[in-house]
C-alpha cells in the first residue's frame, strides 16, 4: 500500500513522523535554552552523544534497560549543569559570537574525550534493538520506534506546554526569553530560570539520545553531529525566536529528512543533506524570519 | 527614629568616562512623592536604576528601610520592596494582561494576601481587571501604562520608582495616572518621581528635586509650583 502522490509507502512516512518527532525534541532543547540566554547551543549534540555512549557502555555490559536509560540520564543531565556552570554561567555577559565560539570549543572537547576514551571505532547499543521490530497496523509494517518516537515526543511537547503555560517558573521562563532585563527588575529569579531551562534540555537531550540509539546503534564520537547540524537548519527555518515556530522547523527537517531519505535511490543517500539544505536556503530567501512565523512578527520584535 | 523607606546618600553613578549623577542625597518618607525633575541627560533615570540595582553606583550608598542595597542584583533590591515603573512601560506584549501582573508578583516577599492586593489593583485601574486575557500588546498606551503601574503595585512594594509615566500619553490619561499615585500615597507607599513635566510634578510632590549635569540644583515645595524663573534658572544651572 502507498500513499498514491509521491509514491512513499505508509511505513517510509511513519519513519518520516517518528524521526520529526525527535527533532522537535531537539529543536525544542536548543529553543529553550536560545530564549533565555541568547546562546545557540552547538555542543547539544554532544550532550545526546555522551547520553548515547552512556547506553552503549550499559549495553555492553549487559545491564538491564531500565540501568542503561537511567545512566543515560544522569549522564546527560550532569553534563548539562556542568556546561551551564562552566560555560553559560561565565559568558552570560558577552556577546552571543563569544558564546557561540565557545559551544563549539565545548563541543570539539567533548568530541575528543569520547575519541580518547571510547576510541574512534564506536560501541554497540544494543539493548532497545527490539524496537526496530514491525508491528503490522491494518496491514501496514510500521517499527515500533516510529510510534514510541511520535508518542513520547507528543507527550514531551504535552507536558512542556502545560510547563510553560500553567507554572509560575514556565511564566518566569517565558518572560525572561522576550524580555530578561525586565523580568530580572521585576523580581524574577534569573539563575532559577536559566537552570531551568538548561535542565528541561538536558532532559530532552537525553529522550533523543534514547531514541536516536534505537535509529542508530552504532555509537561514535560524531553521533548525533549531522542531527544537531539538521536540527540547527530546522529551528532557523522555523524561526529562531519562537519556541513552537522553532519546534515545527525541527519537526519539518526530520521529516523532510525521512521522506527523502525513503524517496531517494539507496545509492544517491549521500546527496540528502544537500537537498535539505538547499530546500533550508530558498525557504529563508522567500521568508527571511522563518517558515512558522507570522507576517511582521519580526518588524514588532525589533521594536 | 526610623529610617525613611528610601535613603539616597552622597551617590554617584559614572558610564565609563561621563559622570552621570554625582553627589546626590535625598530621602523618600512613608506615604511622601518625591519628584525628580530635569532636563534630558541630567542624571533622573541613571538614579533609578542605580537604587534598583540594574546599574552599580560608583560611590554612595542607597538604603531601604535602612538596610543597604548597593552591590544587590536587580531581583533581590525587588524582593526588598523596591517596584519599578520603567521607562517605556516595559509591559509583556505578548503576555496577556493578567500574566503581566502575576510577573509582578515575583517581586513580592509573601505570597500572603495575593488577591487582596489583585482586588485592589483592579479597583484602581478597573481598565486592566476588564482586558486581564488580552494580550498586553493590543492594549492602548494609556492602558499599558496603568498595566504597569498596577505590576508594580502587585508585588506589594514599600518603595515605588517611577520613570516618566506620563511620557507620551493624552492629557487625560496623565490626570488619571496622577490621581492614581495620590491614591497610591494614601496606602502608605515611598513614591520616587521622574518626570519631565516639571510644573506639574511640583506642584504635586510634597516636594522636588531640581537635577542639572548629574547634581542636585534646587529643592522645591509645591508652594513654588508657579516661581517660574527658580525652575528655569535651575534648568540652565
Amino acid at each position: 500500500m502507498t500513499v498514491a502522490v509521491l509514491g512513499i509507502d505508509w511505513q517510509t512516512l511513519a519513519d518520516a513522523v517518528g524521526l520529526g518527532a525527535i527533532y522537535a525534541l531537539m529543536a525544542v532543547g536548543i529553543g529553550l535554552v536560545f530564549g533565555v540566554l541568547r546562546l545557540v547551543n552547538f555542543a547539544y549534540g554532544q550532550l545526546v552523544m555522551a547520553g548515547a555512549y552512556a547506553l552503549a557502555f550499559a549495553s555492553e555490559r549487559g545491564w538491564p534497560v531500565s540501568v542503561g536509560i537511567v545512566l543515560c540520564f544522569a549522564v546527560v543531565l550532569a553534563l548539562s549543569l556542568l556546561m551551564d556552570r562552566i560555560v553559560f554561567r561565565p559568558l552570560r555577559a558577552q556577546s552571543p559570537a563569544v558564546m557561540l565560539v565557545a559551544t563549539f570549543a565545548v563541543a570539539f572537547l567533548l568530541q575528543s574525550i569520547a575519541l580518547l576514551w571510547f576510541g574512534p571505532l564506536g560501541k554497540i547499543s544494543a539493548s532497545l534493538a527490539t524496537l526496530n521490530q514491525p508491528v503490522t497496523i491494518s496491514g501496514v509494517d510500521i517499527r515500533k520506534i516510529a510510534i514510541v518516537a511520535t508518542v513520547l515526543g507528543a507527550a514531551c511537547l504535552l507536558v512542556l506546554v502545560l510547563l510553560l503555560g500553567r507554572t509560575r517558573v514556565g511564566l518566569h521562563m517565558r518572560a525572561a526569553a522576550m524580555d530578561f532585563r525586565t523580568a530580572e527588575l521585576l523580581g524574577v529569579r534569573a539563575g532559577r530560570v536559566i537552570g531551568a531551562a538548561v535542565l528541561i534540555s538536558g532532559l530532552l537531550a537525553a529522550v533523543v539520545a534514547v531514541m536516536l540509539t534505537v535509529q542508530t546503534p552504532l555509537v561514535t564520537p560524531d553521533f548525533a553531529l549531522r542531527d544537531t547540524i539538521l536540527v540547527l537548519a530546522g529551528v532557523v527555518l522555523g524561526g529562531m525566536n519562537r519556541l513552537v515556530p522553532a519546534t515545527l522547523g525541527g519537526f519539518a527537517i526530520g521529516f523532510a529528512s525521512g521522506l527523502l531519505g525513503g524517496a531517494l535511490p539507496t545509492d544517491q543517500s549521500q546527496y540528502l543533506p544537500s537537498f535539505l539544505f538547499a530546500a533550508v536556503i530558498l525557504v529563508l530567501v522567500i521568508r527571511p524570519g522563518g517558515l512558522f512565523t507570522r507576517e511582521g512578527q519580526q518588524a514588532v520584535e525589533r521594536v | 527614629m526610623t529610617a525613611p523607606a528610601l535613603a539616597v546618600e552622597d551617590l554617584e553613578v559614572r558610564h565609563g568616562a561621563v559622570t552621570a549623577v554625582r553627589g546626590l542625597s535625598f530621602e523618600v518618607g512613608k506615604g511622601e512623592i518625591v519628584g525628580l525633575i530635569g532636563p534630558n541627560g541630567a542624571g533622573k533615570s541613571s538614579t533609578l536604576h542605580a537604587i534598583m540595582g540594574a546599574v552599580r553606583p560608583t560611590g554612595g550608598d542607597v538604603r531601604v528601610n535602612g538596610v543597604s542595597v548597593v552591590g544587590r542584583r536587580a531581583e533581590d533590591v525587588a524582593r526588598r520592596g523596591v517596584a519599578l515603573v520603567p521607562e517605556g512601560r516595559r509591559i509583556f506584549a505578548e503576555l496577556t494582561v493578567e500574566e503581566n501582573l502575576r510577573l509582578g508578583l515575583a517581586g513580592r516577599r509573601s505570597r500572603d494576601g495575593v488577591a487582596e492586593d489583585m482586588r485592589q489593583v483592579y479597583d484602581l485601574f478597573p481598565v486592566v481587571e476588564e482586558a486581564r486575557r488580552r494580550k498586553a500588546g493590543t492594549l492602548s498606551g494609556g492602558q499599558q501604562q496603568q498595566l504597569a503601574i498596577a505590576r508594580a503595585l502587585v508585588a506589594d512594594p514599600e518603595v515605588l520608582l517611577l520613570d516618566e509615566p506620563s511620557l507620551g500619553l493624552a492629557p487625560r490619561v496623565v490626570d488619571l495616572v496622577f490621581e492614581a499615585l495620590a491614591d497610591i500615597r494614601e496606602r502608605g507607599l515611598a513614591i520616587l518621581l521622574v518626570e519631565q513635566r516639571a510644573q506639574r510634578t511640583v506642584a504635586f510632590a510634597d516636594r522636588a528635586h531640581v537635577l542639572s549635569k548629574g547634581q542636585m540644583r534646587l529643592t522645591l515645595g509645591p508652594e513654588s509650583a508657579g516661581d517660574t524663573d527658580a525652575l528655569v534658572s535651575a534648568y540652565l544651572a
